[in-house]
């Protein structure tokens, strides 16, 4: 959905969902993944609906995702690091601690 | 003058519990709230429905809380039925946790004295040692030591609760007036007047419940209402997955998913202010008992005061020099909403008074003067 | 400059929340006239939304300055001043609670501390308003100034077909960095009321002395209406259109309704100041009319009626990054006067110059606030079914439900629909909601008051709070928290 006016010049890859995402260092993940082309980031708590990044600057949480398994992260203020897994976060993220039911 | 059956001065638990009882038994009813930043303990509250460990040395309260729980069910139905909406009520029972031998001891006894005021009449409860309790709430801390869980104990949304009162208190005919704190209340032969907000409203029955207002309020009327405010700090976090299989005293899970903290008891006079190190307290509480609370984050702290009566019980009472006026209020609006809307609503209405009422009528507190 | 050296049980003269050009302003001024300051930034590098990636803007090139324009170049000179001085910087501390003596609950990257300041600058700034229409939570939809969040931190631009609908200088500033960057911009949907222009007409004049903006602004006007195959102005009824992500928007003009087929969609109806913190501080707000929106009461010097509490910026009321620099030099003037460093005889000398600055301008901001003040429709959604509340999904059908059963203002609102209650704490409601209340009941919206802001004010965890110091330890002996049930909150 959107493109890099400039090529990568210190790259970063990291997951989403178990696919490799390659950003720019800096970059924040909602950056990241806009620029990646992943619309879906986050599932409505109450209608299920799908949901994206919205204002970009910490203070819609439509961006809530789950990273390294710790739900309700930020995806616009969270800086990529390499490696890191990040997960679409669906209705509430799951438990807690990730524990059944 | 604009007239009523009745009116109820309050619009929160306590009042529109009440008035949605009084409008249902067919009495035109007159609803006086204060505007959008009342101090409304509601909105501060826990949300139990709760009857484990209350009542030591007034036998009648336990029971009365027990009978409230126990209508509680058909309660929501009937506002489920009148308004659509679910307060969420549940009863899986509820554990009351104990984080150290000191209050394990103490909660014993406790059960043990409430249990042996009862007599004859039930109150159930099983104190599980760690083990036990593990099974029954998978994922609590090693620092709880043991626990009471009481088939009795449930809980439910105190702000749907609210909703749904006010919603079906209009469904009924009820008229409702925020904005409208009443300031003076008297009577002459022909009835009860009752002015606010530059109005004046006369009814030949007034009920006062109005939270922290009642004692200056109810004392117009020659009834004394001793209360205190208390601050009472909760923390709330975000919707997560259903994990807490039922309600304990430090940490619900609502319906909606979200974890409720709670909660401390302060008294800071009239001021409402959230205080950090007391927020500290409720997680560090909260994470002790639930240590898988660690990540989730917080998105509200609520400070609200609460009403605490003079001996902890509710207070019931008619004035003998001012004909038709009533007082009624109460620690636990939620616990208490069903009877409060079923049994005192009746009770105004003219019927005669639940068994035990004049237990909690204020008088006992000149007794105790006397004493 | 003192790169964040952790001082958490220190407590400074000022501390100042927001690395904008206000904080910057007042961080420089403060810290030269010998006080104690530390900066409290969510960000890595000052500069603010305003000035965002500002630090790294020259090693990308003078082209990349040109995109961006030289309003932006200026923060430059700014960041350097704010780098030479005494000021400490923290980056990356968001601030979850504030009391109205100037205590502050930060939590950075090594935890949550309480700390205390003699005073508190909130220069938070400002944020886009939310847009509330049809189709405004789909995947796609979002705001103009988030896309341009995008360019200048990350240099992106929309590569998909994109429509920019709303109002506002932005407008035509985001257009045009967009058509510069090459993206795709089919459509320009200019929604400024035509009614509007008949307002503000009188008021031009004026305006166009006290600047050259307008002159600029129309500028950019121009080239974008030149580049952009569909351009329309006095557009109603925007809906953005689609299942599960945008598809199209539609609208309505003079000539009708119509719909361009898109997959992202930039909304703007102006800016609003974020007032969270202030708000939580419990310092007094009015509602200012002509720019919608809530702003603290504050002096000339940017004291608000919280004793510890000042705000200069966007914060406190819609000025710009300019103006945000001179308010904040005048705030911390005032704070150097009220702790006697300088006389406030001095501070009201030294801030002459700022206050005419002010003055000068405010020709130029009544003509903006009167020619983009957003029309009704934004403020209240006409569409019961349109969602005011995004995070627990509360529609203003609902809203207008429990006003008709007598609910009294937002609080109220918050309690029965939860509409305020998740993660972003009304920050996205909050105006639209109690707006919906005031028209349902025809009341003014100062009747219908706003929200109360408790802490968190950002999100914090349950481990993060449970671990806050400076609050002095959790009792080691007896229980933490009441055990009697009796006691209890039912």
């Amino acid at each position: 959905m959107f493109k890099r006016l400039h090529d990568l010049r210190t790259p970063v890859s990291f997951e989403f969902e178990g696919e490799t995402v390659t950003a720019e260092d800096g970059d924040t993940v909602a950056a990241a993944l806009l620029a990646h082309g992943v619309r879906h980031v986050r599932d409505a708590v109450v209608s299920g609906r799908p949901r994206a990044p919205y204002c970009m600057i910490g203070a819609c949480f439509e961006c809530l995702v789950e990273i390294d398994g710790r739900p309700n992260r930020q995806a616009c203020l969270t800086p990529v690091r390499a490696g890191m897994a990040v997960r679409r976060q669906s209705v509430a993220g799951g438990t807690p601690d990730g524990g059944a039911q | 003058m604009k007239g009523a059956d009745v009116i109820v001065i309050g619009g929160g638990l306590v009042g529109a519990a009440i008035a949605w009882g009084t409008a249902r038994q067919g009495l035109g009813t007159l609803l006086l709230d204060e505007g959008d930043t009342a101090l409304r303990a509601s909105r501060g509250n826990f949300g139990l429905v709760w009857v484990q460990g209350k009542g030591l040395g007034c036998p009648e309260y336990a029971q009365w809380s027990l009978r409230s729980a126990d209508r509680w069910a058909d309660f929501a139905g009937d506002l489920m039925g009148e308004t659509g909406i679910d307060v969420g009520h549940e009863r899986p029972g509820g554990v009351l946790l104990n984080m150290s031998e000191d209050e394990e001891q103490a909660n014993t006894t406790l059960l043990e004295q409430i249990r042996r005021e009862a007599g004859n009449k039930p109150y159930e409860y099983e104190m599980m040692d760690h083990a036990q309790l593990r099974d029954l709430l998978p994922g609590i801390g090693a620092d709880v030591v043991s626990g009471s869980y009481s088939p009795y104990d449930g809980h439910a949304n105190p702000l749907y609760l609210l909703r749904a009162l006010h919603t079906g208190f209009k469904a009924q005919g009820g008229r409702y007036l925020p904005g409208h704190r009443v300031e003076s209340i008297s009577s002459d032969g022909a009835g009860v007047t009752v002015s606010a907000a530059g109005t004046t409203f006369s009814a030949p029955k007034v009920v006062i419940a109005a939270g922290l207002a009642t004692q200056a309020l109810a004392a117009q009327v020659g009834l004394s209402v001793p209360m205190t405010p208390l601050h009472g700090q909760i923390i709330v976090t975000e919707r997560t997955g259903s994990r807490l299989p039922m309600p304990t005293n430090l940490v619900r899970q609502t319906r909606e998913g979200v974890m409720m903290l709670g909660y401390t008891v302060d008294d800071f006079g009239y001021d409402t202010a959230t205080r950090p190190d007391r927020a500290r307290n409720v997680a560090l509480g909260a994470l002790k008992a639930f240590p898988y609370l660690r990540d989730l984050r917080v998105v509200r702290s609520w400070a609200a005061l609460r009403i605490m009566t003079a001996d902890g019980f509710p207070i019931y009472d008619a004035s003998d020099s001012h004909p038709g006026v009533y007082v009624a209020t109460c620690h636990s609006g939620v616990t208490l909403a069903a009877v409060h809307a079923l049994d005192v609503a009746r009770w105004v209405a003219g019927e005669e008074a639940p068994a035990d009422l004049e237990r909690f009528s204020t008088r006992r507190f000149d007794v105790q003067e006397v004493a | 400059m003192n790169d964040s050296t952790p001082m958490h049980d220190s407590r400074v003269d000022l501390a100042i929340i927001g690395a904008g050009p206000a904080g910057l302003a007042a961080a420089i001024t403060a810290s030269g006239l010998g006080l104690t300051v530390s900066v409290l930034d969510e960000g890595r590098r000052p500069g603010g939304q305003i000035y965002r990636g500002i630090e790294d803007a020259p090693a990308r090139g003078e082209q990349w300055m040109t995109l961006l324009g030289e309003d932006y170049a200026r923060g430059l000179d700014l960041v350097k001043r704010f780098r030479a001085s005494t000021a400490q910087y923290r980056p990356e501390h968001s601030v979850f609670d504030i009391a109205p003596d100037g205590g502050l609950g930060i939590l950075g990257p090594d935890g949550a501390h309480w700390i205390e300041a003699e005073r508190v600058l909130v220069a938070t700034g400002a944020m886009e308003r939310p847009v509330p229409l049809p189709g405004w939570t789909l995947p796609g939809v979002m705001g103009a100034g988030a896309a341009q969040t995008l360019l200048k931190s990350s240099a992106l631009v929309p590569g998909a077909r994109t429509v920019i609908a709303g109002s506002g200088p932005l407008v035509y500033l985001v257009a045009r960095q967009m058509q510069t960057g090459g993206a795709n911009l089919v459509a320009v949907l200019d929604t400024t009321p035509r009614a509007n222009y008949r307002r503000a007409a009188p008021l031009l004049a004026r305006a166009m002395l006290a600047g050259n903006e307008i002159r600029k602004g129309l500028a950019w006007r121009r080239e974008v209406k030149k580049a952009t195959p569909l351009f329309r102005t006095g557009v109603r009824n925007v809906h953005v259109e689609g299942v599960d992500a945008v598809e199209a928007v539609s609208f309505e003009t003079g000539g009708g309704r119509g719909r361009v087929d898109c997959e992202l969609v930039l909304l703007h109806e102006g800016i609003v100041p974020n007032t969270q913190l202030a708000m939580a501080a419990e310092a007094d707000h009015d509602y200012d009319e002509l720019q919608a929106c809530w702003r603290p009461r504050l002096d000339a010097f940017g004291r608000s009626s919280a004793p510890g509490i000042l705000v200069a910026g966007d914060g406190g009321g819609i000025a710009g990054a300019d103006l945000a620099v001179e308010a904040g030099h005048l705030a911390a003037l005032a704070v150097a006067a009220d702790l006697e460093r300088i006389s406030h005889a001095e501070a009201v000398e030294r801030g002459a110059a700022a206050r005419a600055a002010i003055e000068r301008k405010s020709a130029l901001r009544r003509f903006l606030d009167t020619l983009y003040r957003p029309r009704d429709e934004v403020l209240a959604p006409s569409h019961d079914d349109t969602l005011v509340c995004r995070c627990e999904e509360v529609t203003a059908g609902e809203l207008r439900q429990i006003a008709a059963m007598g609910c009294s203002g937002p609080n109220q609102a918050k309690a029965f629909t939860r509409c305020g209650m998740g993660p972003c704490q009304g920050r996205m409601c909050g105006l639209t909601a109690a707006a919906v209340l005031a028209r349902a009941g025809g009341r003014s919206m100062a009747e219908v008051g706003h929200l109360r802001i408790r802490p968190p004010i950002k999100p914090i965890t349950v481990g993060e709070l449970a671990a806050l110091d400076g609050v002095g330890p959790p009792p080691d002996a007896g229980p933490l928290l009441p055990t009697a049930p009796d006691e209890g909150t039912d």
